[in-house]
């Protein structure tokens, strides 16, 4: 049984709670995420997604319900100034503009940041940060000025700045969705190393489908609630749900959804990524050139 | 617009450059101070010697030292009309029925406040702007200033402050292009019309920008809080600065000049300062 990660009971949150004009954001969110899982989380704008993403270091403090991060409760009131430090270091976040969660001039300085601020020592600051820069593929481009860089590039430089604090989780609140698709593709790919090769628990929150359908849980959340919950097979299996609150499925689902719906006979659970998709399709195309051989024979 | 340069550093090889930060800083300032110490033609001409060697020294371009004179012309031509006109001494040169006195005082006075001047520009430019990163000037100042922390003077925070509006400049400067052209495709015009118009034209440029800025500063508070940032309490660096025997060696220098320039002061020879 992996380690339990993110613990959460009836998680509630309201902007602007004593205020007049108080909106709940989260009703009573319950899940668990275990360590080393890639997790991602959909829903529309407002629906409560990023709002989730910001109470798991603080950002924000929950309103109601139990929030566990690694180990820690958050909705305890001991939390003070030491263990908000631990938390942020556990929990690392990347923002949606790459241009705003840069702070310094020069790359490696932005890197060693985060490690700076947690009084990391000399010889391993140096250490930190050159290993940071190189499981990045940013070693190159070390001595540069962030602002000279692409939108990848850059959001891979914030992505070395939290690995640097060596974190148990990174939450990538709609990291991609500045970025063109190249960008897109390197931040993603970034993603899925982090998870596989340093074992880091990702989080990665989007309103792109393609991209959840390459984590393996899927979570949506619609209008503070939690929707749906499960592989993204399973998720996106329920395809009608998730259109009537206005979320669409990826292509390759939708493509084989609706070849269902005529009739051709598709079997086979594996419907959330293009390759699974493709061999589905080839199959039952063999099938259909069989049968129809049959018939001419 | 992406090349904008950061302040008006110079990137080169030099042992200016190479040298340390707070170094130079406290160089700057003795050199400021031995501009002031010189009286007399000697110790004048001194200077002029000193910054040669230092226009030598930091292998910068002469057209670019020539161009940093250009601002300070005007500052340079009125101090010495003023020093030719006013001032009263024992050697009239202009014939004695003439309204407009000018006396040899008068000339000399002009070249050494010229003089004074020039090298006054020429110092503080070579020490810091030109041979010094914004950056690096930031982080030396914080650190030769850090002793004020003890009464209470937040130098990190304005370190820090200072850090970030050089980081951001070139990310607004691209903004307000931006949205620049994008209020030129609405039909905006900023070069033609009265001033005040063209004042007004200003007003949809700076409240977007202003808009974004601030959205700017709160995303980027976000991210450095996730960073753990909580001020220099128990803050590391991945620069660590090192005074070198070189940087001893230059302000030892320095100093032996200023004492140098002091007592060639007294020495009564030749045109001095009045």
């Amino acid at each position: 049984m992996p380690e339990l990660f993110i613990h959460t009971e009836d998680l509630c949150f309201t902007y602007d709670a004593e205020g007049p004009d108080a909106q709940p954001a989260l009703k009573g969110i319950t899940l668990d995420i275990y360590k080393g899982e890639y997790v991602a989380v959909l829903g529309h704008n407002g629906s409560g997604k990023s709002t989730f993403a910001k109470l798991l270091n603080l950002l924000l403090e929950p309103t109601s319900g139990r929030l566990t991060v690694a180990g820690m409760d958050l909705t305890a009131p001991s939390i003070g100034e030491k263990e908000l430090l631990e938390l942020r270091r556990n929990v690392g976040m990347v923002f949606q503009n790459p241009d705003n969660q840069l702070v310094a001039t020069i790359v490696e300085e932005d890197v060693a940041f985060g490690p700076e601020n947690l009084g990391i020592p000399h010889p391993e600051l140096r250490t930190r940060v050159d290993e940071a820069l190189e499981a990045l593929d940013m070693t190159a481009y070390a001595q540069h000025e962030p602002h000279r860089l692409s939108g990848g590039q850059k959001q891979r430089v914030a992505i070395a700045g939290i690995l640097a604090m060596m974190p148990k989780c990174i939450v990538f609140d709609e990291a991609t969705a500045m970025l063109d698709p190249s960008g897109r593709r390197e931040v993603l790919r970034t993603l899925r190393m982090l998870n596989r090769e340093f074992g880091i628990t990702i989080l990665n929150i989007t309103h792109y489908m393609n991209e959840a359908a390459e984590a393996d849980r899927v979570i949506v959340i619609n209008d503070g609630t939690l929707l749906a919950d499960g592989t993204p097979d399973e998720v996106f299996a329920q395809r009608q749900r998730l259109c009537e609150v206005g979320l669409e499925v990826p292509q390759c689902t939708e493509l084989l959804c609706r070849l269902r719906e005529a009739g051709i006979d598709i079997p086979g659970e594996r419907i959330s990524s293009a390759e699974s998709c493709a061999d589905l399709i080839v199959a039952a195309l063999g099938r259909h050139a069989e049968k129809g051989g049959k018939c001419h024979g | 617009m992406k090349n904008v340069a950061f302040g008006q550093y110079y990137p080169a090889d030099s042992p200016l450059h190479r040298m340390d930060p707070r170094a130079k800083v406290i160089l700057a300032i003795l050199y400021i101070v031995c501009t002031f110490l010189c009286k007399n033609a000697i110790s004048f001409a001194c200077l002029v010697l000193s910054a040669l060697v230092l226009v030598v020294l930091s292998h910068l371009p002469l057209r670019l030292i020539l161009r940093s004179m250009r601002p300070i012309l005007f500052i340079i031509v009125f101090t010495s009309v003023i020093n030719i006109f006013m001032t009263k001494g024992e050697h009239l040169l202009t014939p004695a029925d003439w309204r407009i006195k000018i006396y040899a005082e008068g000339l000399w006075n002009a070249l050494f406040m010229v003089l004074r001047i020039s090298a006054l520009i020429l110092g503080t430019g070579i020490f810091l702007t030109y041979t010094t990163t914004p950056i690096a000037l930031t982080d030396a100042l914080e650190r030769l200033l850090s002793p004020l922390k003890k009464i209470k003077i937040p130098v990190h925070d304005f370190a820090m402050m200072m850090t970030i509006a050089l980081r951001f400049i070139p990310t607004l400067t691209e903004e307000t292009e931006k949205i620049m052209n994008a209020q030129r495709a609405r039909g905006a015009s900023f070069s033609t019309g009265s001033l005040i118009n063209r004042a007004k034209a200003l007003i949809p440029i700076l409240i977007p920008l202003f808009v974004s800025a601030f959205n700017r500063a709160f995303d980027l508070a976000s991210a450095m809080e996730c960073r753990c940032y909580h001020g220099d309490e128990g803050r590391t660096r991945l620069k660590v600065l090192h005074y070198r025997a070189s940087d001893l060696v230059a302000v030892l220098l320095m100093l032996s000049f200023g004492v140098g320039v002091f007592f060639l002061n007294r020495l009564g020879i030749g045109p001095h300062l009045s």
